[in-house]
């Protein structure tokens, strides 16, 4: 399987993320097309195309447009998830660097098909350069004509706000990144109802993440066949992966859905040079850690699944045999409990009691039963907490239990990590 | 716990609703949420988060069962307290579903882990819903090895809420009453994860006059009263279910005794009434029966030294029955007694003293007032549930907030539920209106179009400082067909006006003036007439006393302070022989010739009646007293004077007054007065209006530094444009002045007619009674203090 750079296309031109660069690469013509449209049209379209959710979750994203109820006389809009916040993803902040246009161009299609006359993009407030880019991006886009008042000259009003979120992996997660952007503190909301009846200010909403709506004008362009010849049956077209880590070449791949990681670490370059591949997460570190064995699941939403973990964000971060599975578990369950909003108790308490276990673990302190009592809180928390960030919390843990018990207990017997840390990073070597 | 205050409504009107839970089948109203339906047929799911009046929330996870919806199971445990039953439901609890008791017990578990084990020294203790629960739900040995959590030990986040954020299990109730109930949101949730605390911003306390219920219904010892704190533990505690004596809200009430000590009042259990809320004012104001200068045993003024001196109980009766039988007597009862004491203080004035000359006015009031009273209060049934299903609620001389806090919360959930239109008739927007989006009118004449039919006008008892302003009311609700319901502020005087303590009215309504009113009362009390002619109202009564026309005067609650015309007052009682039947040493029982020591609520038992006339019976607290109530103080004067009044208690009292029956003749009719026009200020001078705050230096709040903590700073208000014209900026001190003397407060500029100055009338620094000795109305100069 090959590469089909779609969105990342012309990255490598320098001025892309300029409104000429990328005009000049046949940018904005999808807008013209889709303003000639029905928005019903529109989202027929999409929905045909198979497109779904790149957030993570996979949800049909014309299926989710089909939902805003429409002449319901309520203001509605988009709102677009830029606060990507999951380790080991990096896929939206290098798009929104390189190629803001396509994203502003996928929010006036969307919002158009929705009948929304305002967007908000929440994007990540830590990486200001983005959020400048982004600033600058939409600045031109109204001084074009593309934004504001009567777009493009087809009495189409849209406007569109970028709001820099500040600091809360929670805010990723829709309802609490709508709170947030109502000025409120960041916290899932209850659901029902559902931000598709009851969004940003109690009207119909939504939340669709960076890569979807970027995909949106390359599909309009490209046709529904088009989308379709890629990708799987019911995983369709192109999508970016963030190789991370252990590779020698870590960065975006775009590629049909359903590539496998063999074939990507071939087109990466392999793991990093006299080392061999221990363990990877199929979508960031929500999502269950998978092994070596699993070097030919088909990455799409259902391949990934029926292999025991989710496909997320596609994040693929890449560990090598150096990589102590106790160090890395702990890491990311402290970001858990670092970004844990405190609203429901199994992920409030349970990542703070889980890192605790963990420490001790990593120190080679407790027993074999310890990881007997980690399941049974992760059970615990799986399922029970509010919103799925206590889900992700455990994933990391019960996979590299199910995976790597045995080198959990080689820290007991031990009394200490076996392994080097210095060994898996970048300048193992360096000074020997 | 209540389910809400319209359930009989809902329970009528709702489509039904069946579903399974662990295999009984449970109806219930459509929307019924699953925990509260199982709770319908015995089930108890653990919860902490959940309250029926809050809006779900789903946080603490601790509810969690399994569900079945047509057929599909969900693949996770469900919150029961925020999913409603639907049709074909199936639910199992932790007690058919292994999954859901798994669930709980693992929720229960996390709870616990950052829990401090104090409960041998936490208030909460013994009556704690995690500590109960934790014994149904949780495990007997924990499995947590780490470290937990920790905090500075209490924080006061006001002078009278103390938060111990170790404790506090973050179920956020005390936060979403405070936002969704009282509307104060002055404490919020901050920071995050294991570390998120409930918080108040530094430069505002948690100066909420219902911060009370965050106690009451915080299900761990995180928020404690600095009053109650370490006091005593609930299984020493003896309860009563009681009534609160403050306001005309008419509160249930459970108060708590150790050691015939009352230590804590808690908001009752009453759904047409305070649901389960109640103020600061009501939970903490009961020192007062307690200070020192209570009185204990009757006194009586030696002739020869003119102090007063300990008397026999015997000896003062008969003192005070002389003194009372040598000239013309008048009875002044107050407005805080109960309806048994105050049918038996007018049954001794017209009885014993053969007299109408009684009036339970200790206040300013008007002869308006008395004729809108008998036909407009008396016998009216006006409720809670007509604020509950007006279409416009209209706030007349009444700060809901300030003067009777539960209806403040009762429109405000009406507000809340379903946009309820407020209109208030007032100087300025108060917050207490701005938090009922209410509408400002700043005279009658302006809102006309404000009504319907299903209007509903809430008049105070301020109303009468305003010529013309009954009469009016009176007139606006013939044309539109609203209704009208007057609020008193003190507890008593809904039951004074049903017991006839007033010179025009006979018990329930019978108008003194009606010949067969009085024969029917007189046949009722076994005499052969009452006295005919109209009664002396209590500024009559006083001017009489303080020229010699009235001799003796027996008097209950009244602080001269509290009346239009202070100076009349302190004449009257100097100069008329007075018998005092009191709590603690006053005004009048300085000037008093026979005092007799009586019963606080706490010590007696009786009736009071709410603004509604909805009786708020309540048992006597401390069962070993041996105080004597005011009724058994009557009685012995009544024997002592050879006119028994046969009423041996409160219990025979309300038998009497229940058998007396409606009144089914001629009412009295409505007052026509015009409206007379405000005194026309020139610069340097303003109209004053006043009114009391929730929280001042009223004497039933003495003793509570704690509540008084919280009371809202006094300051003058001004409109912009009268502040420039006498020099003055926000924050200046304001002198206002009159000739009997003058107040200074620092200045906030309000939104407001020019020439009108506000003043909080009981407040630290602002007294206006006893400094400027004037009333709402009243032309006051104002100026710079610099």
């Amino acid at each position: 399987m090959k590469l089909t750079p779609v969105l990342s296309a012309n990255w490598d031109q320098k001025d892309l993320f300029t409104i000429d660069g990328y005009r000049r690469n046949g940018g904005y013509s999808a807008m013209k097309k889709a303003l000639a449209m029905e928005p019903a049209a529109i989202i027929s379209l999409i929905k045909e195309s198979g497109l779904r959710g790149r957030g993570g979750a996979g949800f049909p994203t014309g299926l989710k447009w089909s939902f805003i109820p429409q002449g319901d006389g309520k203001p509605h809009y988009l709102v677009v998830n830029a606060d990507e916040s999951e380790p080991g993803t990096c896929k939206d902040m290098p798009l929104l660097l390189a190629n803001p246009h396509v994203l502003i161009e996928g929010v006036i299609i969307a919002s158009y098909a929705i009948n929304s006359n305002q967007a908000f993009i929440y994007v990540r407030g830590e990486v200001v350069h983005v959020v400048r880019r982004l600033q600058q991006a939409v600045a031109d886009a109204y001084a074009a004509g593309l934004l504001g008042k009567n777009i493009d000259g087809k009495g189409y009003d849209l406007d569109l706000v970028i709001h820099a979120g500040a600091g809360a992996y929670i805010c990723g997660e829709e309802t609490a990144l709508l709170d947030s952007l109502e000025g409120f503190r960041g916290q899932p909301r209850l659901r029902p109802p559902f931000p598709a009846i009851a969004g940003l200010y109690a009207c119909p909403t939504v939340i669709n993440n960076v890569e979807s709506i970027a995909s949106v004008p390359a599909i309009i362009n490209g046709g529904v066949a088009w989308f379709a010849s890629m990708g799987t049956e019911k995983s369709k077209g192109f999508t970016l992966y963030s190789l991370s880590g252990h590779v020698k070449q870590p960065g975006q791949y775009e590629a049909p859905l359903g590539i496998t990681l063999r074939e990507l670490l071939e087109l990466s370059g392999g793991v990093r040079e006299g080392h061999t591949l221990k363990f990877w997460t199929p979508g960031g570190s929500s999502t269950p850690l998978f092994t070596a064995e699993h070097l030919d699941v088909p990455l799409d939403y259902e391949g990934v699944a029926s292999a025991g973990s989710m496909l997320g964000t596609k994040a693929l971060q890449i560990f090598d045999e150096t990589t102590c599975i106790v160090r890395a578990v702990l890491r990311w369950s402290e970001f858990y409990q670092h970004e844990s909003c405190g609203k429901c108790t199994p992920c409030r308490e349970g990542t703070y009691w889980l890192v605790q276990i963990l420490k001790d673990l990593e120190a080679g302190k407790g027993t074999e039963e310890d990881l007997d009592k980690l399941l049974d809180l992760c059970d615990n928390i799986l399922g029970r907490a509010f919103c799925a960030l206590g889900d992700g919390a455990t994933s990391p843990i019960t996979s590299s239990i199910k995976y790597f018990r045995s080198e959990y207990i080689a820290h007991l017997t031990a009394g200490q990590c076996p392994f080097d840390p210095v060994a898996s990073t970048l300048f193992a070597g360096v000074n020997a | 716990m209540t389910i809400t205050n319209n359930t009989e409504n809902v329970v009528a009107q709702a489509e039904m609703v069946t579903a399974t839970i662990d295999g009984f089948e449970v109806s219930v109203p459509k929307g019924t949420l699953i925990i509260r339906a199982a709770e319908t047929i015995g089930i108890q799911i653990p919860r902490f988060c959940d309250h029926p009046l809050l809006a779900p929330v789903g946080a603490c996870r601790q509810c969690l069962v399994d569900v079945e919806v047509n057929g599909r199971a969900f693949p996770k445990p469900q919150a029961s307290c925020t999913m409603p039953i639907e049709p074909g439901m199936v639910v199992k609890t932790q007690l058919s579903s292994p999954v859901a008791e798994k669930a709980q017990r693992g929720v229960m578990e996390f709870l616990l882990i950052n829990h401090p084990l104090d409960c041998p020294v936490c208030d909460k203790g013994g009556e704690c819903p995690l500590q109960n629960q934790a014994m149904s739900t949780g495990q007997g040995q924990t499995r947590f090895e780490g470290t937990k959590r920790t905090f500075p030990k209490p924080i006061n986040i006001s002078s009278q809420v103390l938060l111990d954020r170790e404790r506090c299990i973050l179920c956020a109730r005390c936060t979403r009453f405070s936002e969704q109930i009282a509307g104060d949101p002055f404490i919020s949730m901050s920071e995050r994860g294991a570390l998120q605390q409930v918080a108040i911003y530094e430069k505002d306390p948690f100066e909420s006059y219902f911060s009370g219920n965050t106690i009451q219904i915080c299900p761990v010892g995180a928020l404690t009263g600095a009053s109650y704190r370490f006091r005593a533990r609930p299984f020493d505690l003896v309860s009563t279910a009681t009534a609160c004596e403050h306001c005309a809200a008419g509160c249930s009430m459970r108060t708590d005794v150790r050691r015939s000590k009352v230590l804590r009042r808690l908001a009752g259990d009453d759904p047409a009434v305070n649901e389960e809320w109640n103020c600061d004012k009501g939970r903490w104001a009961f020192t007062y029966a307690t200070a020192p200068d209570r009185l204990t045993t009757p006194l009586i003024r030696n002739e020869m030294s003119g102090e007063l001196v300990p008397a026999s109980w015997p000896e003062a009766i008969a003192v005070a029955a002389a003194g009372l039988s040598k000239s013309r007597a008048a009875v002044l009862p107050g407005g805080r007694l109960t309806l048994e004491e105050v049918y038996t203080y007018q049954k001794f004035a017209r009885v014993v003293l053969g007299t109408n000359d009684i009036d339970f006015r200790a206040r300013p009031f008007s002869a308006e007032e008395s004729a809108f009273l008998a036909s407009h209060v008396v016998g009216s049934t006006i409720s809670n549930a007509d604020i509950d299903s007006a279409d416009s609620v209209l706030l007349i001389s009444f700060e809901a907030e300030e003067e009777s806090p539960i209806i403040f919360l009762r429109i405000r959930k009406q507000v809340m539920k379903r946009a309820l239109k407020v209109g208030t008739v007032a100087p300025f927007l108060t917050p207490g209106a701005s938090k009922l989006n209410a509408m400002l009118y700043h005279s009658i004449t302006e809102i006309e179009s404000f009504f319907t039919n299903k209007s509903l006008i809430l008049v105070g008892e301020r109303a009468a400082q305003t010529p013309g302003l009954l009469s009016k009311v009176i007139e606006i609700a013939n044309s539109s067909g609203a209704k009208i319901a007057w609020i008193p502020r003190r507890a008593g005087e809904r039951g004074a006006i049903e017991a006839g303590a007033i010179g025009n009215l006979l018990p329930l309504g019978r108008p003194v003036s009606n010949a067969t009113a009085r024969v029917d009362i007189a046949a009722a009390w076994g005499i052969a007439s009452l006295p005919s002619g109209p009664g002396l109202d209590t500024l009559e009564i006083l001017k009489s006393a303080a020229t010699g026309q009235i001799g003796a005067l027996l008097i209950g609650g009244l602080d001269p302070f509290d009346l239009a015309e202070p100076a009349i007052a302190l004449a009257a009682l100097d100069s008329a022989f007075v018998v005092s039947l009191e709590l603690r040493e006053s005004e009048v029982t300085k000037r008093a010739n026979v005092v007799f020591p009586v019963a606080s609520v706490t010590e007696k038992s009786g009736t009071f009646l709410n603004w509604e006339g909805r009786e708020r019976g309540f048992e006597q607290v401390l069962k070993d007293t041996t105080r004597v109530s005011d009724l058994r103080v009557l009685t012995m004067l009544a024997e002592a004077l050879a006119a028994p009044l046969n009423l041996r208690d409160s219990v025979s009292a309300k038998a009497e007054f229940d058998s007396l029956g409606e009144w089914d003749g001629e009412r009295t009719p409505a007052p026509s007065e015009p409206i007379v026009a405000a005194p026309t200020p020139s610069a340097g001078e303003a109209v004053l209006i006043t009114w009391r705050m929730l929280l001042d230096l009223g004497s039933m709040q003495d003793g509570e530094a704690n509540l008084a903590g919280t009371a809202r700073k006094a300051n003058v208000k001004l409109a912009a444009e009268t502040a420039s014209e006498i020099g003055v900026r926000d924050g200046d001190l304001v002198r206002v002045s009159t000739e009997a003397g003058s107040i200074a407060l620092p200045l906030e500029i309000t939104e407001m007619p020019v020439r009108v100055v506000w003043l909080p009338e009981n407040s630290f620094g602002s007294q206006i009674r006893r400094s400027l000795r004037v009333t709402s109305g009243a032309l006051v100069r104002i100026g710079s203090e610099a």
